[in-house]
């Protein structure tokens, strides 16, 4: 086969810049190979190299004693949580490839995620995602309203994704366990897919993707390899066109989650051997990558004959064989001499597998084909040396808009239970039970709060770790471990972050925490999933680095340290980027099971507290910026978002952990989108007790306590314009309902230990305040203003089905 | 007692179903399907997951594997056999259990805790379950439709072999406690010696109270029951 000579345009075609060929042709000191240039080509990607990011995240706050892996070692850092036991995790996006083909997008996002958990030694005990579509229903008359083309498309979309997720976690065997899912235009053409897994492992069990010990045999097992996802990682990293639907079909791969079982079920039990120096699994750009960074890792060299690779189709060129995304497949270095123990494994699971090289002292990665040398490139080069970009950032015109936003000409709501039965049917605030019922959540036996509270809660049990190896086992001695109960969640409210990046950024963290907090979990790390769109232009890549400053600022706050993540850039469709969406997921760890905490209230006559400040006083527009009520009621997304001051709620999250391990804490959950009004509304309406059986308990709540407080500190101030505006938010009904002020939670506990629970929370610094009780079968709100009441089956059928009709 | 879990290439239950015999306090092992041998088997259970990937149809490859045909020695010679899940599904396929079980109805997999009514206690697998108890248990399936035809139907109730349906939280069979669209709700059944039993519910999964329910323990506790009530009768 003759390959094409090396032109600019080949070069432009394989998104090189020409400085970044001459850097190619410097380092290796020829013109390269075609093979070579596509392996720059995907090598230098934003998707493997990091290249218009790194210096912003170097910024994350990545060190913490728990760390046994830290960010950018691995393909998933790992964290100590006692006892031995260590939880590794990572989130990773597949946003292209489901634009594309939502439904293997989808697969083969969960399919990589679970791969780089069990390369690292761990076996995946949940799974996690964050997703992002366009509006599945039309919102009447507001200036986000949708054709019905493009509502069925996006409900097209989100379908796909989501049976994808199922198809391939339910196959697998790994617990969905928690998710969040946003509609919005913005995400139209473009949407997000965000795939997290976590797993737990032995400290002794960590394993490197380093390819160490020279003479080392390399092994290929997995799947053969064909032509899909050809170059699929330098497709992630352009942005989506009108054409790109069509041309690109071919670069999403295929998932095949039985495979995927088969692998890691025959790596877990190869790597109790102990005859694996070094294992990494073929990701973006398949076989080079791979290759190139297990050399990197080790300092050594790596040789390979693609004529011993398994091949799918015929006549594969060498381009081909080391581009391609084939799902499923591994490439694992043997201690030399233990051969058999990978033959005898890979054949009882009948996985394929072959010997395809050898590590060297060479330091460069060769490839030889039908007997000729077709790739000679120094490892360390070009996994280390991709190029760096300082991009210019420069902060947008709209900015100024939204800082100018006011409530005038907006009016305050006259009928606030439509308002919140409204707000209850949004379907990025209504319960995710369509998605989430599709998603095997209990599969592994350790899931203790399933989908629909705050943060997810799985247990960690003996039998959930990797088997050990006869050295390791002899080591340990009693295997058995003592339980461990881990938190999770995924938040990022994109809205929030396009009025101010920084801002939203801080309280995707804030919100991550504070989700966790109520489930009884203090953050022991996070993993980021940077979706952006182009960091070429100065006003976009401002919206990068001051989400990036705020995550920073947030993770090293809540003691967070990052522990690796993900960036996808240029997201945007033709009609335009997307809203910054800096997902955040944040790992936790419960004490002990009495801590574990759900949202919904639980008997009669308990009281129910607000912790924090009602309504944010030094707020011109009271929370109501970005808020989903100004979205979905007037039509705006505008206004500066909720401010997040960190130290506030730190200390908010601290005051509620210890209520919750003093016993003090039945229910905990935190105000987010639609403001107190849907918090009190979704505590009262979230448990399920098995299918079609909710649990509905009513309240009766007085806020008329909290506006009277906030007069009288507006009163106090002397800035007279501050106190005038603060004046009309005591009389602002929207605002106290609907506003999405930081730093709140709603609890409640015993009737008893209200008092108590009230002191304690004050002598931290934590504003609160008993606003009712538990009881009935309707929820009443009284205001200054007057008083609402609305049954809990209109809320619930609101709240609970609105997804489903829309997908019916 | 001994059970043997069955793991076939993507049984994705066998390690809950091991984990939920020994945290009731007996032993179990994983039996690999390529091995014809059971060992000292007590109760073979034949658990959840994918097996073969659900290709072709769910369970129809698995009932080739060669620990199939020693399971059914094992099944004639009397021994209790269960099924959760897709092992349901393999038992169907392999003929050791009646009928089939399709798509649910409305054509998505559905992961859910459900109330599970107990049709009778007169078998091996539901001999322990309190008078009255309505358990509720997770599924976790997209093809858990359970279907015969009217004659097979009409045996299973003659024969009394119908042990589990599905019902609301009072008991009653109604069509909306019904996920999947089974044919008299049927959740689960056995054959006609009552030695084998399937059913699409996960009893593995509610065994402890921190995992939300305990009461699946009640189809494990029969199991143990009947297997003791068997060696004492050995014994005799």
């Amino acid at each position: 086969m003759t390959e094409p000579a090396i032109t600019p345009e080949l070069v432009a075609k394989h998104n090189l810049t020409p400085e970044e060929y001459a850097h190619a042709v410097e380092i290796l000191g020829r013109t390269p190979s075609y093979t070579e240039l596509g392996i720059f080509s995907v090598m230098w990607s934003e998707h493997c190299s990091y290249k218009n990011t790194k210096p912003l995240l170097k910024t994350f706050p990545t060190k913490s004693p728990k760390i046994l892996v830290g960010a950018g070692e691995e393909n998933a850092g790992i964290i100590d949580v006692g006892d031995g036991i260590a939880i590794a995790f990572k989130i990773e996006s597949h946003n292209h490839p489901s634009a594309v083909e939502p439904f293997q997008g989808a697969t083969t996002g969960v399919g990589g995620i679970v791969r780089d958990i069990f390369t690292m030694g761990a076996r995946p005990v949940c799974a996690v995602n964050s997703l992002r579509f366009g509006p599945i229903t039309a919102n009447g008359e507001s200036d986000i309203s949708n054709s019905k083309a493009e509502i069925a498309n996006n409900r097209r979309l989100f379908a796909g994704v989501v049976s994808g997720i199922a198809h391939y976690g339910n196959c697998f065997g790994i617990p969905t366990v928690a998710g969040e899912v946003y509609f919005d235009k913005t995400y139209q053409g473009n949407p997000l897919v965000n795939a997290f897994c976590l797993g737990v492992l032995r400290h002794e069990q960590i394993t490197r993707g380093a390819a160490k010990g020279v003479g080392n045999p390399v092994f290929y097992v997995g799947p053969a390899t064909g032509r899909d996802g050809l170059a699929g990682a330098a497709f992630a990293s352009q942005d989506l066109t009108e054409e790109s639907a069509e041309q690109q079909r071919g670069a999403v791969q295929v998932g095949d989650p039985f495979m995927e079982k088969l692998v890691c079920e025959a790596c877990l039990e190869l790597l109790a051997t102990g005859a694996v120096a070094g294992m990494q699994d073929m990701g973006a750009a398949g076989l080079t990558c791979s290759t190139c960074e297990m050399a990197a890792r080790a300092g050594t060299g790596i040789e390979i004959e693609l004529d011993k690779v398994p091949q799918r189709a015929a006549n594969m060129s060498s381009y081909e064989l080391m581009l391609s995304e084939s799902q499923e497949r591994m490439l694992i270095v043997v201690h030399k001499g233990r051969e058999e123990e990978v033959k005898r494994i890979f054949d009882k699971w009948d996985l394929p597998w072959a010997e395809i090289g050898i590590i060297t002292d060479t330091g460069h990665m060769k490839v030889r084909h039908g007997g000729k040398l077709v790739v000679d490139i120094p490892a360390r080069k070009i996994a280390d040396e991709s190029p760096v970009y300082q991009r210019e950032a420069k902060e947008p015109a709209y900015i100024a808009e939204v800082k100018a936003f006011r409530l005038d000409g907006i009016a305050d709501t006259i009928a606030p239970a439509d308002v919140l039965k409204k707000l209850l049917a949004f379907p990025s605030i209504a319960s995710k039970n369509w998605v989430y019922r599709q998603y095997d959540h209990q599969v592994r036996d350790g899931s203790v709060v399933l989908p629909g509270s705050d943060a997810a809660v799985i247990r960690i049990k003996t039998d959930s770790l990797p088997v050990m190896s006869a050295e390791l086992a002899a080591k340990v001695g009693d295997p058995t471990v003592s339980e461990k109960l881990i938190a999770m969640t995924v938040d990022c409210n994109g809205g929030y972050v396009y009025l101010d990046p920084y801002e939203g950024a801080k309280s995707a963290v804030a919100e991550a925490c504070r989700n966790l907090a109520c489930s009884g979990a203090l953050p022991l790390g996070a993993t980021d999933n940077l979706n952006m769109p182009s960091p070429l232009k100065p006003e976009l890549f401002w919206q990068i680095k001051e989400s990036v400053r705020g995550l920073a600022e947030g993770c090293k706050a809540f003691n967070a340290p990052v522990t690796g993540g993900n960036c996808s850039l240029y997201n945007q469709s033709p009609a335009g980027p997307i809203d910054p969406t800096p997902t955040i997921s944040v790992v936790g760890l419960i004490e002990k099971l009495e801590h574990v905490t759900t949202q919904w209230f639980k008997d009669e006559g308990d009281a129910i507290i607000l912790l924090g400040e009602a309504v944010d006083q030094a707020d011109p527009i009271f929370g109501l910026g970005g808020s989903a009520y100004l979205q979905v009621i007037h039509g705006k997304k505008n206004g500066s978002p909720p401010r997040c001051d960190l130290e506030v709620a730190k200390t908010l999250h601290t005051t509620l952990i210890g209520l919750i391990q003093s016993g003090l804490v039945k229910s905990a959950h935190d105000c987010s989108e639609g403001g107190l009004a849907v918090a009190l509304a979704e505590s009262c309406i979230s448990q399920l007790i098995a299918r079609d059986t909710p649990r509905l308990i009513g309240a009766t709540i007085d806020l008329s306590v909290v506006a009277a407080s906030r007069q009288s500190a507006a009163d106090q101030t002397e800035d007279k314009n501050a106190a005038l505006s603060r004046d009309a938010a005591t009389v602002r009904l929207d605002a106290l309902l609907f506003g999405e002020t930081q730093s709140r939670i709603v609890i409640s506990c015993k009737a008893l230990d209200a008092v108590k629970v009230v002191e304690r929370a004050k002598l931290m610094g934590v504003p609160a305040v008993q606003i009712g009780k538990v009881g009935g079968d309707k929820l009443t709100v009284k205001t200054a203003s007057g008083e609402f009441s609305a049954p809990l089956t209109e809320l619930h059928d609101a709240w609970w089905n609105s997804i489903a009709r829309a997908m019916a | 007692m001994n059970f043997s879990v069955l793991q076939f290439p993507a049984s994705n239950c066998d390690q809950d179903a091991v984990h939920a015999v020994r945290h009731l306090g007996h032993s179990a092992r994983l039996v690999w399907h390529k091995d014809a041998a059971l060992g000292d088997a007590d109760c073979v259970i034949v658990p959840g997951g994918f097996s073969y990937g659900d290709y072709l149809r769910c369970g129809a490859i698995a009932r080739f594997s060669p620990v199939m045909q020693t399971v059914k020695q094992f099944a004639d010679n009397g021994g209790l056999v269960l099924g959760i899940c897709n092992g349901f599904q393999v038992l169907t396929e392999s003929h050791l259990l009646p009928g089939a079980l399709i798509r649910n109805r409305d054509l998505q997999f559905h992961c859910e805790n459900i109330f599970l009514k107990t049709a009778t206690n007169d078998s091996p697998f539901t001999s322990k379950i309190p008078a009255g108890k309505i358990l509720r248990v997770p599924i976790a399936h997209g093809e858990g439709c359970y279907f015969a035809d009217e004659e097979t139907l009409a045996k299973l109730k003659a024969n009394n072999q119908i042990l589990w349906q599905y019902c609301d939280k009072d008991g009653n069979l109604t069509d909306s406690a019904n996920p999947n669209g089974a044919l008299l709700n049927i959740a689960g059944i056995c054959n006609e010696n009552r030695n084998v039993a399937g059913l699409m519910p996960h009893p593995e999964r509610a065994c402890e109270p921190l995992l939300g329910s305990d009461e699946g323990k009640w189809i494990f506790e029969s199991i143990f029951a009947a297997l003791k009530n068997k060696t004492v009768a050995a014994a005799a």
